[in-house]
């Protein structure tokens, strides 16, 4: 996901290497990205802790807000036993799965969502200037360590849901647990950086991304018997958050896809993930390449 | 008269961006559908929760899209935008203006929650009537109650924001506290789960808890579940939580103009 715009490393001249010119350069600039984002985050981590009281309620915060999403579920069922067909162990480890997911791909790049706030004021602008990869630096800006509020929390929950739910746990179905939560976290990051994408047209419309991401956690946390048919369907095509953890937990779960469909779509989360990601990476150099200046 | 002029300038100021609006409204629309969907199953396994049916649970969805910016459970309104102005020392030029700072601050306020009722609340609710089948108010009884039950809504959380943002005067940072209540509001709100579905005695100290005027106590208003004197009663929580709230706004406010100094000199 290097950005097109961007200034590449110091090179050093051509070097006789095995490895083709154009592969190294990816290479060299891959690292060069991930340097910058890492330098770029240590600082605002720094910055965070000279508020120190904020910082701590912040976190904190972080982790009730979310912890109460789950008392809400919770609270659901002192009222019923099952929901949609699901106990609430199971729903439990739905909600943790998605919400890891969510809570990781919100630490690395979530205030990339604000990039229409920057156009707006013209920092963007800024940021083009300076010899450091773009997409990198969008993603960094203003690190929010705090995020780990909503981490350890949904943590916690996928942890007790995968002691509590009654599944015969073979070495495929725990492995199948990691593989959610690194499938799910690559599809919420190109969800965000979508949606930021999309703020190269429409400079206001940041909220719209959110029914997006946060839309697409809270509508993962249910199990998606709940909806109809047809959504369902709409959820694993086109807006494809089925895959953060849907269909990986129905193989983990050990349960028959409700709505028929096919087996293999328990697996797909890679090519879920890989598409979105193709999209999104279009989708931002479009973007970045069409961007004109604010002008004032 | 002053204090309408504030509030139609708050009003228009949020009028500016509809990309904004219509994006927000989108969101809201989503979120409806989402919940919507959850409680739907909730209530089919236990079609009488928390004495609703299935529809009153329906309506109470997009009653609480509708309120989320109307009465801003999490946050933002002019009192955020007092924080900033508290942090950077601007706040010295509303401390010496002729006019009451807490009426100040109250007009825009409610001139933004106007404007936010108009778009923000209308619009979800209509889209919600389309998609689902909702309940109405019954009568004209129930929706004048229902007209007087918001904007008591809207003081009440205007004071609690206040007093929020107030607490810059000392730490500077108000974040920290502005997410920490955030938390609450949108919990005790009854935006999460309604809090009629709440068990045992946590049901009834949530309904004690002044975030129950922002959308339980309107959202029951305009459902009929309190009707004649319970809706009268509703109406003198949220009054008495607005009057409580709002002396202490006031009492904190005397003390933060006595004790501190104000920022860039």
């Amino acid at each position: 996901m290097a950005s097109p715009t961007t200034r590449t490393a110091p090179s050093t001249g051509p070097a006789p290497t095995p490895a083709p010119a154009p592969l190294r350069r990816l290479g060299g600039n891959l690292r060069w990205g991930f340097r910058a984002y890492g330098l770029l985050a240590l600082m605002w981590i720094r910055v965070s802790f000279t508020y120190r009281t904020s910082f701590v309620l912040l976190t904190l915060g972080q982790l009730f807000i979310t912890a109460l999403d789950f008392v809400a579920i919770v609270i659901m069922f002192a009222n019923v036993d099952v929901l949609g067909g699901f106990g609430l162990a199971e729903i439990a480890f739905l909600y943790g799965g998605s919400s890891l997911c969510l809570g990781l791909a919100d630490l690395a790049l979530g205030n990339i969502e604000r990039l229409g706030n920057r156009i707006r004021m013209g920092t963007f602008d800024a940021m083009m200037v300076r010899p450091v990869p773009l997409f990198a630096q969008v993603c960094a800006d203003e690190f929010a360590l705090r995020r780990l509020g909503r981490i350890a929390q949904a943590a916690a929950v996928l942890t007790w849901a995968t002691a509590s739910v009654d599944v015969d746990w073979t070495v495929g179905r725990a492995l199948m647990v990691p593989y959610l939560v690194a499938c799910g976290t690559v599809i919420f990051l190109a969800i965000f950086t979508l949606g930021a994408a999309l703020q190269f047209w429409t400079t206001d419309g940041s909220e719209a991304a959110n029914a997006f991401t946060y839309g697409g956690s809270t509508l993962t946390q249910y199990p998606l018997t709940i909806y109809p048919v047809e959504a369902v369907k709409a959820l694993t095509f086109i807006v494809p958050v089925a895959f953060v953890n849907w269909y990986p937990a129905l193989y983990i779960l050990d349960r028959p896809d409700p709505f028929g469909l096919p087996a293999a779509l328990q697996f797909s989360s890679p090519v879920a993930g890989l598409a979105l990601c193709l999209l999104a990476g279009l989708a931002w150099r479009t973007g970045v390449r069409r961007y004109r200046s604010t002008g004032s | 008269m002053l204090y309408a002029a504030i509030a139609a300038r708050a009003f228009r100021r949020y009028s500016t961006y509809t990309a904004a609006t219509l994006a927000g409204i989108f969101t809201n629309c989503v979120f409806g559908a989402i919940i919507t969907f959850a409680y739907i199953a909730v209530w089919r396994q236990n079609p009488t929760a928390g004495g609703y049916d299935v529809t009153d649970a329906v309506t109470y969805v997009w009653l609480g899209q509708a309120m989320i910016m109307t009465v801003a459970v999490w946050n933002g309104g002019a009192t955020d935008d007092l924080a900033a102005r508290i942090r950077t020392g601007d706040v010295a030029i509303d401390l010496y203006r002729p006019v009451s700072f807490l009426g100040w601050w109250l007009a825009s306020d409610l001139g933004r929650a106007l404007f936010h009722l108009l778009t923000r609340g209308v619009a979800p609710t209509l889209v919600g009537g389309l998609l689902f089948d909702l309940r109405y108010p019954a009568g004209l009884t129930a929706w004048l109650l229902f007209a007087v039950s918001v904007p008591l809504a809207v003081v009440v959380s205007f004071a609690i924001r206040m007093l929020v943002s107030a607490s810059a005067f000392w730490l500077l940072d108000d974040t920290g506290v502005r997410n920490l209540q955030a938390v609450f509001a949108m919990f005790f709100s009854g935006l999460v789960v309604p809090l009629v579905i709440f068990p045992g005695w946590t049901r009834d100290l949530a309904m004690a808890l002044p975030w129950a005027s922002y959308l339980q106590v309107p959202a029951d208003i305009w459902l009929g579940q309190r009707t004649g004197v319970d809706a009268l009663a509703g109406l003198g929580f949220q009054v008495l939580w607005a009057g409580v709230l709002l002396a202490m706004c006031a009492a904190v406010l005397r003390l933060a103009q006595r004790k501190v100094v104000v920022h860039g000199g």
